[in-house]
């Protein structure tokens, strides 16, 4: 067991597995010689080579596509997106290609592509957005979006040996911000939520960076629930619903965009299955539709604080 | 543009690495993709085929020549006009009737429709609507047989209307940056849909290979024996670590761009002049200079198609209870090796 930041879990879990097992590769912009954008791979090409670790054209289609291929042939790729942001020029190939693959021919896509996503330190429109909810709507993407440093590594490794293929959330804000315990060698945490504090008067569902920010607004509340999603799709329904069933309320945080962010998805999940075990409104905090501005007052004031959580906990607490 | 290399009367000589056997297998080959499409035409009209249904009339001598070079390890994407590379990596033709009427054997279970399939066993992965989406996944299989130091090549189809999308581009150039084993067939069958060539590109496509740094080459795609040299040559330069080459197969879709399409914007002379050169006559032709019965292979490949009719229509439809099975996998399922017939391979 070693502390560990957030940025250092993901790059311990691709050195673990590289190490481990040689079908594993890296590719993406920038991440060899550079160390990658984040430095998540810094020092890589030292150990593994310019093959392992390869520094591609600035294409994410291509990045994708060619992920694609590899794994069809058996190979293990973990491609990065330098920003999740520009994943939206690898789309067609994620949604068409990608997910669709193993349902209609049985052949499948074991990828790992690596989205650094969200907001909160002025990246701008082109920097900050948190685009998971575009691909839950996608069928046959796995996403998964760690909060912790173990989750990241745990969460990481189970992606590259799921033979599917699975999207990583790992947001920017955390990289050096979280740090915590990390276990040696190599572990898989499964696609389940996690509860991040239990609690019984009420349940705050947050994931990736609003789960601090749910910790933070919720800390001297009385006795509030953080489960932490940790998995989008699959979405932990039984743990959702378990957790609602317990605390009779709920708020949901997204960073992401509102309309039909993950968290839309888990209030129609609780008004369709929980609606009876419920003592008042299913709540939500998230982003307003609108891009993420790049002035610090402008950007504070569409992604959710721990004053705005604070503030929809306290009222339902009190409904 | 260099797009009317076709010529009525074929030279006998464009290979010298082909037997006789070898040629009567295209012939079999283009027939039976003729026979399979023509028939499966007939079935959609009697309501047997949902959807709409597409063919590659005319254009069997692309896929039957270049496929004939292709080894056993190699791996195909395959479009939609290229029936012949099913069958001759060994997909059974009953399996391709089931497909075409969303039968429970069709090789995507009654999941996708028409030609969109590829048979993972045979080495071979389907392709998907955005046509060009393949070239990159052909230029990843390169990647993975590069990285493992294989001598093993990958080979994608797309037509005219693919060079105008942004993967075309990002795959010749990832795949001339990195030298990679992949060969890329440009079906330049004049009309994208409704487009012409002449509202596609300002610069015929082949001659953009030059500025990704590998070879372009255009051939006769109307000859299965040229589309075959064309593609051996280019696998033994990707074999040789020599890099990508563009094939530009010049032909013509005779048929409408699918079953509703009357294709009424192509002049009548232009399909006139190209069914002059139809690729099965062709090698009709030479196969019977050559002395060999040809009657005898087409008489074969209707008994074979019309006994696949009749078992792929005993297949059942697909139990709607299995709508929501197999979205993720349990288990890797790979690509595995297909058949490949070429005499070239058995004496190497």
């Amino acid at each position: 067991m070693a502390t560990m930041t957030y940025l250092q879990a993901i790059s311990d879990a691709m050195r673990e597995e590289m190490r481990a097992d040689e079908r594993v590769f890296l590719m993406g912009e920038d991440i060899g010689t550079f160390g990658g954008a984040f430095k998540v791979t810094d020092g890589f090409i030292d150990e593994f080579g310019a093959t392992r670790v390869m520094d591609t054209p600035l294409a994410e289609s291509a990045i994708v596509g060619c992920a694609i291929g590899a794994a069809v042939e058996g190979l293990r790729p973990i491609a990065e997106m330098q920003f999740s942001d520009f994943v939206s020029c690898g789309f067609d190939q994620l949604v068409n290609v990608a997910g669709k693959t193993y349902y209609r021919m049985g052949l499948s896509v074991n990828i790992t592509v690596r989205l650094p996503s969200g907001g909160g330190f002025s990246g701008g429109p082109y920097h900050s957005q948190n685009p998971e909810a575009w691909f839950m709507h996608a069928p046959g993407l796995k996403i998964v979006a760690p909060s912790t440093a173990e989750d990241a590594k745990g969460l990481l490794i189970a992606a590259v040996r799921d033979p599917n293929p699975v999207l990583f959330m790992e947001h920017k804000h955390l990289y050096r911000r979280v740090k915590g315990d990390v276990p040696a060698g190599t572990y898989e945490t499964p696609f389940t939520a996690r509860v991040a504090r239990p609690g019984e008067d009420l349940t705050v569902i947050a994931y990736g960076a609003m789960v601090h920010t749910a910790l933070e607004a919720t800390a001297d509340l009385g006795s509030v629930e953080v489960l932490d999603l940790r998995s989008l799709v699959p979405l932990d329904e039984e743990a959702i619903l378990r957790s609602v069933r317990k605390t009779s309320k709920v708020v949901i945080v997204d960073e992401a965009n509102s309309t039909c962010a993950a968290g839309a998805q888990v209030a129609a999940l609780i008004a369709e299955q929980a609606f009876e075990d419920l003592d008042g409104p299913v709540v939500r905090v998230a982003t307003p539709d609108i891009p993420i501005p790049f002035s610090p007052p402008l950007e504070q004031a569409v992604l959710p604080q721990v004053d705005d959580v604070r503030e929809a906990v306290r009222e339902l607490l009190e409904y | 543009m260099a797009t009317e290399t076709a010529r009525t009367e074929l030279p006998a000589d464009v290979t010298e690495h082909l037997t006789t056997e070898d040629r009567a297998g295209l012939l079999r080959a283009m027939l039976m993709m003729r026979g399979i499409e023509g028939r499966a035409m007939t079935l959609y009209r009697q309501g047997k085929v949902p959807g709409s249904f597409y063919d590659g009339f005319g254009q069997e001598a692309v896929s039957a020549g270049a496929t004939w070079a292709m080894a056993a390890e190699d791996r195909l994407c395959i479009l939609h006009r290229d029936l012949a590379a099913h069958v001759i990596r060994g997909v059974e033709p009953w399996r391709i009737f089931a497909q075409y009427m969303g039968r429970a054997d069709g090789i995507t279970r009654g999941r996708d429709g028409n030609v969109h399939f590829g048979d993972r066993t045979k080495g071979c992965v389907g392709m998907v609507s955005m046509l060009p989406d393949m070239m990159l996944i052909a230029t990843g299989m390169a990647m993975a047989f590069k990285l493992r130091g294989e001598q093993r090549c990958a080979i994608t189809w797309f037509g005219d209307g693919s060079t105008s999308r942004g993967d075309f581009h990002e795959a010749m150039n990832w795949a001339g940056v990195q030298k990679l084993p992949v060969i890329f067939v440009l079906e330049n069958n004049q009309y994208a849909y409704s487009t012409p060539l002449d509202q596609q590109f300002a610069v015929n496509p082949i001659e953009r290979a030059a500025a990704y740094g590998f070879p372009g080459v255009s051939a006769d795609g109307n000859d299965p024996e040229a589309m075959f040299e064309v593609v051996r040559v280019a696998r033994e330069r990707a074999l040789a670590g020599e890099g990508p080459t563009l094939v530009e197969a010049v032909t013509m879709r005779m048929h409408g761009h699918a079953a509703h399409d009357d294709m009424k914007y192509v002049p009548s002379e232009q399909v006139e002049e190209w069914r002059r050169k139809d690729p099965i006559d062709r090698q009709v032709k030479r196969l019977e200079a050559l002395e060999v019965d040809t009657q005898a292979i087409r008489d074969e490949v209707k008994a074979e198609i019309e006994a696949a009719v009749e078992r792929a229509l005993a297949s059942p439809m697909p139990d709607p209870d299995s709508v929501t099975d197999g979205l993720f996998a349990d288990e890797p399922a790979l690509l595995e090796d297909g058949n490949a017939p070429w005499s070239g391979f058995r004496s190497a």
